[in-house]
């Protein structure tokens, strides 16, 4: 019984500490301004929520048990149907919570508008993501390199995302740093972020796209600004060139096992693919 | 000719069994035997009415049959088999989440995607619509004191059009296989450069018939509603049901064009190389993304606003009490149906438009949570001073207000932009719209099924198993569902066959447990079927009405007759019978009947939902001479039957008045019974008036 007992507790306890491993991945645990400022939004429409929700869910079940038949007591009023004083109740404040609320979603929606870039001091890192199947390629254009499902960034920076799609519509989510935009062939959106501390973050495509979509996931990996400069240097060293078969390989619809990096990348490859789409199949293969 | 002009793109490959046959493994034998339960289910239905020689009865009293109470009951019928069929995908992915965490789980990424689209598809076009099709079918006409809808005929072709798209989707499982692009379709993944084999097909023209089908039942109830009210009944007297009814019709008929008009712009894409959504030559996904949401978002509030009229009748008759506010929730009605039109850029905020518009069409969206509050506050005031009865129809609307109002803010959460960014497409979206759709819509539908029952079978049905169910269905919703939104505020992405993340794993086993208990209350409710059929005798309500019911459909026998009413009614207020009956008016036997004229039964039905359904099939296959033959068929029916004349049939007054007697009889035979007795057996469905 005693023992029964006892894991019966170390059950309870546990569950939510397994839950509470999950929800570090999340927005919860947010590692830059954007998903902070998203965090702290949704804290603040959660407060209000429970005044909204929370008569309903008082007064339900109080008033069906109150004046349930068997109770003699409570008053019966068969022919009741309207009191002004409570239309008014129901009809003004939840307008004016809506009103409330959606100034504050004016504000947020202009404050969090992905295409806002990230005010810091520190020079923006422009990256280009292209969503393929079933990966993800960035191309730094300045630096010359690319990758492959790897998403190495200067903490504290700035980081500016130009999106488009080689293949069906896909969207890009980074829970704990910023939320997602729609990245779609031939066309360029746009996704601004930045990570205060350095760690690695999950990043994912959110949009079904075929068999290889479950594994479509990536790591953004936040390092310290000197880490990321020689980073990048080394890359630009000894990662392999970007060359007509690496090209090639982009368009192959399959998983990639592990992440891989291209140095010596040419200008203009993220305007070849937003270009690449818009021309029927047999030109587009150049 | 040659194999492909006869079969089109059929082969042995296409069959489920022989794939299962040449590569054996847990996934294929899945699909092989969930084709193999079509196939023996079809079999073994088709076996029994013909050994019980039942074809000819069938095909007279129901399948031609132009009665709105048939057609009703037939709808509601197709319904459950295809809510069976959805909830079994259901619990298999959860059970495929639950298991393949870093592991290869049950069934392959593909059918796993086929498991998502199929389950969204019928749940939606298959089980909602024909569920609320059938009960605003069979109460309608009663409600407002009519006879049939205005266009009976018509009514049947939907309902077989409806019924051949649900075929369409059972055939998918045997031959071929389905889509994999969810239940929205999204083009360019469901274009031919990316899905080439049949599956999008499938899904294209079984929405398309399906849609075709509300589109023509959405005018039929308008109409009826506009033009076949019995006199005394204005507007501002319809029972609420016909409120909703009436603004889901009017949803009905703006908005599934435009899911028409979607599918078959997909469809010149895919069979005649057009290039309306493809990324090539100038195509534009986006402008399917606001066609089909231009659909999708009212059809949400066409599945919600039955249901809302259901818990007005429901939480009324079981509170013993008039309505609260009835001109608030008839004015929330409408400002519901009106503003469901100026939302629908919710569901791609993501889609990289401006800030202004997403933030417009946010607060739009938070505007309609008032007039739904509204709603429920007024369901709340109604109990307000009543005597509340906890049947299983106000036990489902119960749980429906406390559930709902959770979905409702996570709906608000999910109206915020920059919040959608974080939590759009993951299964935090998943929780919320189950978290609206399962009471605000199954409940609903479920509320109104105990509800009327009685009424259109002359028994009630059993209330212990009913409360077993609606206990499973509530227990198992949360279980289900509330882990979701800890997995998708935790970034999980829906519609993922196989998860990487070993911290999902506690969530996603509550979650699987969940869809468990949700079968279990499935099963419950056919064993409470077949409970109340076995002991029917016990729990006849012939008289009629068992609730105490307050508008003109307890009126009538328990089952109506079928011509309804043998004399139309007057009304002079909004709870007719209720009223009737506390004035010693109900029940008064006209001085003499008159012959009645009912449409005559049809083949017409029958026959254009086969047709239609073989040219859908022919279409996907690309078997072009029958696709042709079918489709010259359906015209030449519709041409033939436009020369028919005789249509009507008349009920002479000697039967109406030997109907109308017996009732009588059964009326002065019946005891009247108080309502603390009316989930026993002495309810005869006479009920005692306390003046
Ligand atoms: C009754 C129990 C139900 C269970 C256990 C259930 C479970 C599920 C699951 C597991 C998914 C896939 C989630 C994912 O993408 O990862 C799903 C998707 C979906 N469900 Fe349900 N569901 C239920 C009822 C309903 C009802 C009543 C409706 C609508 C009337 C519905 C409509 C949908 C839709 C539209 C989708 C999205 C399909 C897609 O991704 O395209 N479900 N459901
Ligand atoms: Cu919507």
């Amino acid at each position: 019984m005693n023992r029964a007992a006892r894991s019966l507790t170390t059950l309870v306890a546990l569950a939510p500490l397994g839950g509470c491993a999950a929800l570090k991945l999340g927005v919860m645990n947010a590692a830059g301004p954007v998903a902070q400022a998203q965090w702290d939004l949704y804290t603040t429409v959660a407060i209000v929520l429970i005044f909204v929700g929370g008569p309903v869910l008082v007064l339900v079940p109080i008033i069906a048990w109150h004046y349930r038949r068997a109770n003699t007591e409570s008053a019966f009023r068969p022919d009741w149907n309207f009191a002004w004083p409570l239309e008014l109740l129901i009809w003004i404040p939840p307008t004016a919570i809506v009103v409330g609320l959606g100034i504050v979603l004016w504000q947020s929606a202009h404050r969090l508008d992905p295409y806002r870039a990230i005010a810091l001091s520190r020079s923006p890192v422009i990256v280009q993501a292209v969503a393929l199947d079933w990966k993800w390629l960035f191309i730094y254009p300045d630096a010359h390199i690319a990758t492959i499902n790897r998403l190495p960034v200067p903490a504290g920076h700035p980081v500016r995302i130009e999106l488009t799609s080689g293949t069906v519509m896909q969207s890009l989510l980074v829970p704990q740093l910023a939320g997602q935009v729609y990245a779609m062939a031939g066309m360029r959106t746009q996704l601004n972020f930045a990570a205060s501390r350095p760690g690695v973050y999950r990043g994912e495509n959110t949009q079904y796209n075929g068999e290889g979509f479950a594994r479509q996931k990536f790591d953004v990996v936040a390092l310290p600004p000197a880490d990321y400069q020689r980073w990048v240097r080394r890359m630009q060293h000894q990662a392999r060139p970007f060359d007509a078969a690496a090209y090639a390989a982009l368009f192959e619809r399959a998983t990639i096992p592990a992440p891989v990096m291209y140095s010596a990348v040419p200008d203009g490859l993220f305007g070849r693919i937003v270009d690449r789409s818009r021309l029927p199949a047999a030109q587009a293969q150049r | 000719m040659t194999g492909a002009a006869l079969l089109g793109r059929l082969g042995w490959q296409s069959l489920a069994f022989v794939r299962a046959w040449q590569d054996p493994s847990l996934n294929t034998l899945i699909a092989a035997g969930a084709a193999a339960l079509v196939v023996i289910g079809a079999v073994a239905v088709v076996a029994l009415i013909t050994l019980r020689g039942q074809w000819r009865r069938l095909w007279r009293e129901w399948f031609t049959s132009l009665d709105h109470k048939k057609i009703g009951i037939m709808y509601v019928a197709l319904s459950f088999v295809m809510l069976a069929r959805a909830l079994a995908e259901a619990v298999l992915m959860r059970l495929q989440q639950a298991t393949a965490i870093n592991a290869p789980g049950v069934v392959d990424a593909e059918h796993f995607a086929q498991l998502f689209s199929t389950h969204g598809t019928i749940m939606i076009f298959f089980m909602a619509m024909p569920f609320l099709t059938g009960l605003i079918n069979y109460v309608l006409p009663l409600q407002i004191g009519a006879r049939d809808v205005s266009f009976p005929l018509l009514n049947a072709i939907s309902l077989w059009l409806t019924a051949a798209a649900a075929g369409l989707m059972m055939a998918s499982l045997v031959v071929g296989r389905f889509s994999t692009g969810g239940w929205s379709g999204y083009p360019p993944f469901t274009e031919t450069g990316f899905s080439p084999g049949v599956g999008p097909d499938y899904w294209i023209w079984a929405v398309t018939l399906g849609s075709i089908g509300s589109t023509l039942t959405g005018l039929n109830f308008a109409t009826t509603i506009y033009k076949k009210r019995c006199t005394g009944m204005t507007v501002m007297r319809m029972p609420l049901f016909v409120w909703t009814s009436l603004c889901t019709s009017i949803l009905m008929i703006f908005s599934m064009p435009a899911l028409t008009v979607a599918t078959a712009l997909l469809a010149l894409d895919r069979y005649l190389g057009f290039h309306f959504f493809t990324n090539a030559l100038g195509g534009n996904m986006m402008n399917y993304a606001n066609l089909f949401w231009l659909f999708g978002h009212p059809e949400v509030y066409v599945l919600i606003l039955p249901a809302f009229g259901i818990y007005s009748e429901v939480v009324s008759t079981f509170s013993t009490k008039e309505l609260y506010g009835y001109a608030s929730l008839a004015i929330a009605t409408i400002a519901i149906a009106v503003l469901s039109f100026t939302v629908w850029v919710h569901h791609f905020f993501t889609m990289g438009q401006s800030a202004n518009i997403n933030a417009v069409f946010g607060i739009a969206t938070m505007a309609i949570g008032v007039p739904t509050g509204v709603k429920i506050y007024n369901w709340i005031w109604t109990m307000f001073r009543g005597e509340v009865r906890f049947t299983v129809p106000l036990l489902y609307a119960l749980a429906f207000m406390m559930t709902f109002v959770l979905g409702g803010l996570t709906g608000i959460i999910l109206a915020f932009p920059p919040l959608d960014y974080l939590v759009h497409n993951t299964l935090f979206l998943v929780a919320h719209f189950h978290n609206m759709l399962i009471p605000g819509l199954l409940y609903g539908l479920l509320a109104g099924y105990h509800y009327w029952f009685p009424k259109a079978f002359g028994f009630r049905l059993d209330e212990r198993w009913g409360r077993v169910s609606f206990a499973c269905w509530v227990v198992g919703f949360y279980l289900a569902f509330m882990p979701l939104y800890v997995l998708g505020a935790a970034g999980m992405a829906r519609r993922s066959s196989e998860v990487l993340e070993p911290a999902f794993r506690p969530w996603l086993l509550v979650a699987g447990a969940g869809a468990l208990v949700l079968a279990a209350a499935l099963a419950a409710l056919f064993v409470q079927l077949w409970v109340s059929v076995r002991h029917r005798r016990a729990n006849v309500v012939p008289a009629g009405d068992p609730w105490d019911g307050r508008a003109l459909e307890w009126s009538v026998s328990a089952p109506p007759p079928e011509y309804n009413f043998a004399v139309l009614p007057h009304v002079a207020g909004r709870d007719p019978f209720h009223d009737a009956k506390r004035k010693g008016t109900a029940y008064a036997e006209p001085v003499r009947y008159a012959p009645i004229e009912m449409p005559r039964n049809s083949a017409v039905g029958p026959i254009l939902g086969a047709l239609g359904g073989w040219a859908a099939f022919a279409l996907v296959w690309q078997i072009w001479w029958l696709a042709a033959a079918t489709v010259i068929g359906m015209i030449a029916t519709v041409i033939a039957r436009s020369f028919v004349r005789d249509v009507e049939r008349t009920i002479p007054a000697e039967t109406v008045a030997r109907i109308e007697r017996d009732w009588h009889e059964t009326l002065a035979r019946s005891a009247p019974t108080t309502r603390d007795f009316e989930t026993t057996a002495i309810n005869r469905g006479l009920a005692q008036v306390l003046a």
